[in-house]
């Protein structure tokens, strides 16, 4: 018998400064608002830095060089400049890849095993696949000569820090727009290691500019009467706010939101397979995951068999040290949202659902939650309808593809579906008539930048990644 | 024992759930991303040597070669006596007398390969007394191959009634039944002909002869893992599995010791229900056993060649 022995990678590799400022203009600057932010590290809820917290003043001078860099330098370079560019900074995400890593699991709380071979090289996969399309957008299907819309106010979540913001600025760069950018409250330091990262390709000074901050700087930035485009990804919640602050402005708007995706296993399915699926689906990144599929409908003739195949499986789960190579199970970002999944969680007892955890070992110090289980979950439940974005899933059964379509269908969100059979027309049938952005098929939480991605319903609008989703930054 | 006439048995694997093969790929590299390193290196590459069936299978194979082979079994490491003995040495039946004075006494165990083994085209009666003749020559684990002819046909009687009639010929001794996964070309043919062997009896099911490429591969290990895993849980019986050819490095052996503690589970890591069949493979987790103890890499000449 062995056991895995502890193998952290070691944090040596990144030099976190003490306090950062804001990135405008090409240059780190003093904030003129004088409030901080102190960003800790969920797994141990030691500080790591503290970052300016962006006031009006400060989001106006991001505008304006914002502004003056897309007039002057951005939009009048050839497009194969500027895919340059954004290869110049794929590479140098890939060069300092593992440093990255670190950075992200350290602010982030997700296992190193995750940013080390998610999230990292798909961010600089993002650059690398709209590096390729700066030089071809006449061929885009946009028109013959599509014209970037200006500059882009983005907003991004704490739940991919480093690839929501390769999703956000990639597309804007390539197709000739600038960018003000304001990462999470919780995890600025990934977004502020990419400012570095645009100095170092000399990327020219204003066109990426990042503003950290919290929800007041948040509003400003995309509030902001120079923001010709408005990018958010977050909560459905703040997607309302924004799409009502930004109504009957012109300014265009996309929004991918919350989502409360369905797991469809039909008794047919590869069984060994699902689980995998189903585990990957709802405790990827701790399940902080838009596309979770956090529901899971299995056929009431295999859900016994399944369900026993599922709690071995969880049960080898390793959740722990989010730096040590073999954790599964990170930490949850922080103490806002484990307050929000316990809530939740408990909510699911009192409503009649069962929970259900392995024995696993929880640190003392840190936001954990394990991963969980619940049955006798009915589509009234809350934690059926509502989005948890925690290691939470509930299980429901169905007996017919029709009621599976139909549950599956019965949610306000729409972004995720995963269908699991074996049998190729009923596949085919299930994809068709789910209303979801992406549905995955015999596989789960698959990304790719040549895919679009994005929601239904208040899962929100517009397309991110492929060919679609240049589209957003151009006129 | 299920019901065996024609019929049932081809229900019986029919029922089973398809193996999506995208998906193993995925879990495979998945799993292959885990980290073993200090203790837990150490205890991993003594648990693989204690999992060796240490192999010689040649035309040109000698009593000389035989009995260096079984030397080497019985104490791996000359220099170092810490080093423990390798589970089996795997012979052709004609060697079993040779390897079985060698070895007496020393607890390692005895395998041979029969029943026409590798091709297995010859008829049940020469396949049963190659076993009984290896059987009473000494041989304590028999590795016998199946008939892929009538597998990949749909005679799935006929592979089963072979297995039953050489499990009982083996008597005392352990059978592992070689499925040559390499022939069955996919994963639901791997799972189906895993479930039809463990249902015929065997101990252990094992992916190869070593003779066909490809030989064993971590994804139809995987599949097979799952497969007495699942036997397991359904009749209580555990058997083992035997990934065997092409294993060459500690860091494959690791990798198969990740996949059996995360996919079967710590009861199958045993050498009593896992084994390697390997040769080249012991000199590498020799070397890596050195490595641990004295901080450096010894020369090729400082481990044997057999």
């Amino acid at each position: 018998m062995f056991e895995y022995a502890p193998a952290p990678e070691s944090r040596s590799i990144v030099s976190i400064r003490p306090s950062y400022d804001l990135f405008i203009d090409g240059e780190f600057v003093e904030a003129k608002s004088d409030e901080r932010i102190v960003t800790i590290n969920p797994a141990d809820e030691e500080p790591l830095a503290e970052v300016a917290a962006a006031g009006e003043a400060d989001v106006d001078r991001a505008f304006t060089a914002a502004r003056r860099a897309f007039e002057r330098v951005w939009s009048p370079l050839p497009g194969a400049e500027r895919g340059k560019y954004l290869f110049r900074i794929a590479r140098i995400i890939q060069e300092r890849a593992r440093e990255l890593a670190v950075l992200e699991s350290l602010d982030n709380g997700k296992p190193i095993k995750e940013t080390r071979d998610v999230d990292v090289p798909l961010a600089a996969a993002h650059f690398i696949y709209h590096a390729g399309w700066a030089d071809k957008l006449a061929h885009a299907g946009f028109g013959p000569s599509p014209r970037p819309v200006g500059v882009a106010a983005q907003v991004i979540p704490w739940n991919f820090p480093l690839l929501m913001l390769a999703w956000k600025i990639a597309p804007a760069l390539a197709t000739g727009n600038t960018v003000v950018l304001k990462p999470a409250e919780t995890t600025p330091l990934t977004a502020l290691a990419f400012a570095e990262i645009c100095q170092e390709a000399e990327l020219p000074p204003g066109v990426v500019n990042i503003l950290t901050g919290a929800g007041g700087t948040g509003r400003a930035v995309v509030a902001h009467p120079d923001a010709d485009k408005v990018a958010f990804t977050g909560s459905t919640e703040v997607g309302r706010e924004i799409a009502r602050a930004v109504a009957g402005t012109g300014r265009r708007l996309t929004l991918e939101l919350g989502g409360k995706g369905a797991n469809i296993v039909y008794d047919d399915a590869a069984m060994d397979q699902a689980v995998e699926g189903i585990v990957s689906g709802i405790f990827f990144n701790q399940g902080h995951v838009c596309c979770a599929g956090s529901r899971l409908l299995v056929q009431e003739s295999i859900a016994e068999e399944l369900l026993a195949k599922l709690r071995t499986r969880i049960s080898r789960l390793r959740l722990g040290d989010p730096l040590d190579k073999n954790t599964d199970i990170g930490a949850i970002n922080s103490a806002a949202q484990l307050d929000r999944i316990r809530e939740l969680a408990a909510a699911g007892e009192a409503e009649g659902a069962s929970g259900w955890s392995p024995a696993c070992p929880i640190p003392e110090r840190g936001y954990w939650f394990p991963p969980t289980v619940f049955t006798g979950v009915t589509q009234a439940h809350r934690i059926a309808r509502e989005e948890i974005f925690g290691p939470v899933l509930s299980v429901l059964t169905f007996r017919t593809p029709e009621e599976a379509v139909a549950k599956a269908n019965n949610t306000p969100y729409g972004l995720s579906a995963g269908v699991w059979t074996e049998k190729g027309s009923r596949m085919l049938w299930t994809a068709s008539r789910l209303r979801a952005g992406v549905v995955w098929s015999n596989t789960f939480n698959m990304f790719d930048p040549a895919s679009p991605f994005g929601g239904y319903k208040e899962s929100g609008y517009g397309r991110e990644g492929g060919r679609h989703g240049l589209e957003a930054y151009l006129d | 024992m299920p019901d065996t006439t024609p019929g049932s048995l081809r229900t019986l694997l029919r029922e089973l759930p398809g193996v999506d093969e995208v998906g193993v790929h995925r879990r495979t590299a998945d799993l292959a991303t885990r980290s073993v390193k200090t203790t837990a290196k150490r205890a991993a590459i003594d648990l693989a040597i204690r999992m060796v069936d240490l192999t010689t299978l040649e035309g040109a194979d000698t009593p000389g070669k035989v009995s260096a082979l079984a030397g080497k079994a019985m104490r791996p490491d000359p220099a170092d006596p810490t080093a423990p003995s390798v589970a089996a040495l795997c012979v052709y039946p004609d060697m079993v007398p040779v390897a079985a004075r060698a070895l007496a006494g020393s607890g390692v165990e005895l395998a041979s390969v029969a029943t026409g083994f590798p091709a297995g085209r010859t008829s049940l009666e020469v396949k049963l007394a190659d076993t009984g003749a290896a059987v009473a020559a000494g041989a304590t684990e028999i590795d016998m191959v199946i008939d892929r002819g009538a597998f990949l046909s749909g005679d799935y009687r006929k592979v089963f009634d072979e297995i039953t009639a050489v499990k009982e010929t083996c008597g005392q001794a352990r059978l592992k039944v070689i499925l040559e996964t390499g022939e069955l070309a996919t994963y639901d043919n791997v799972r189906r002909a895993s479930w039809l062997s463990l249902h015929a009896g065997a101990d252990f099911i094992k992916t190869s002869t070593g003779k066909t490429a490809p030989a064993a591969t971590l994804p139809v290990t995987l599949v097979m893992l799952e497969a007495v895993r699942d036997y397991h849980l359904a009749t209580g019986r555990r058997a083992g599995v035997k990934p065997a050819g092409g294993i060459r490095t500690t860091k494959d052996a690791m990798r198969y010791l990740v996949m059996v503690k995360e996919v079967a589970g710590d009861g199958w890591l045993d050498p009593a229900w896992f084994r390697l069949g390997a040769s080249t493979l012991l000199n590498d987790l020799l070397m890596q056993r050195a490595k641990l103890t004295t901080g450096h890499y010894a020369g090729p000449d400082y481990y044997t060649i057999d």
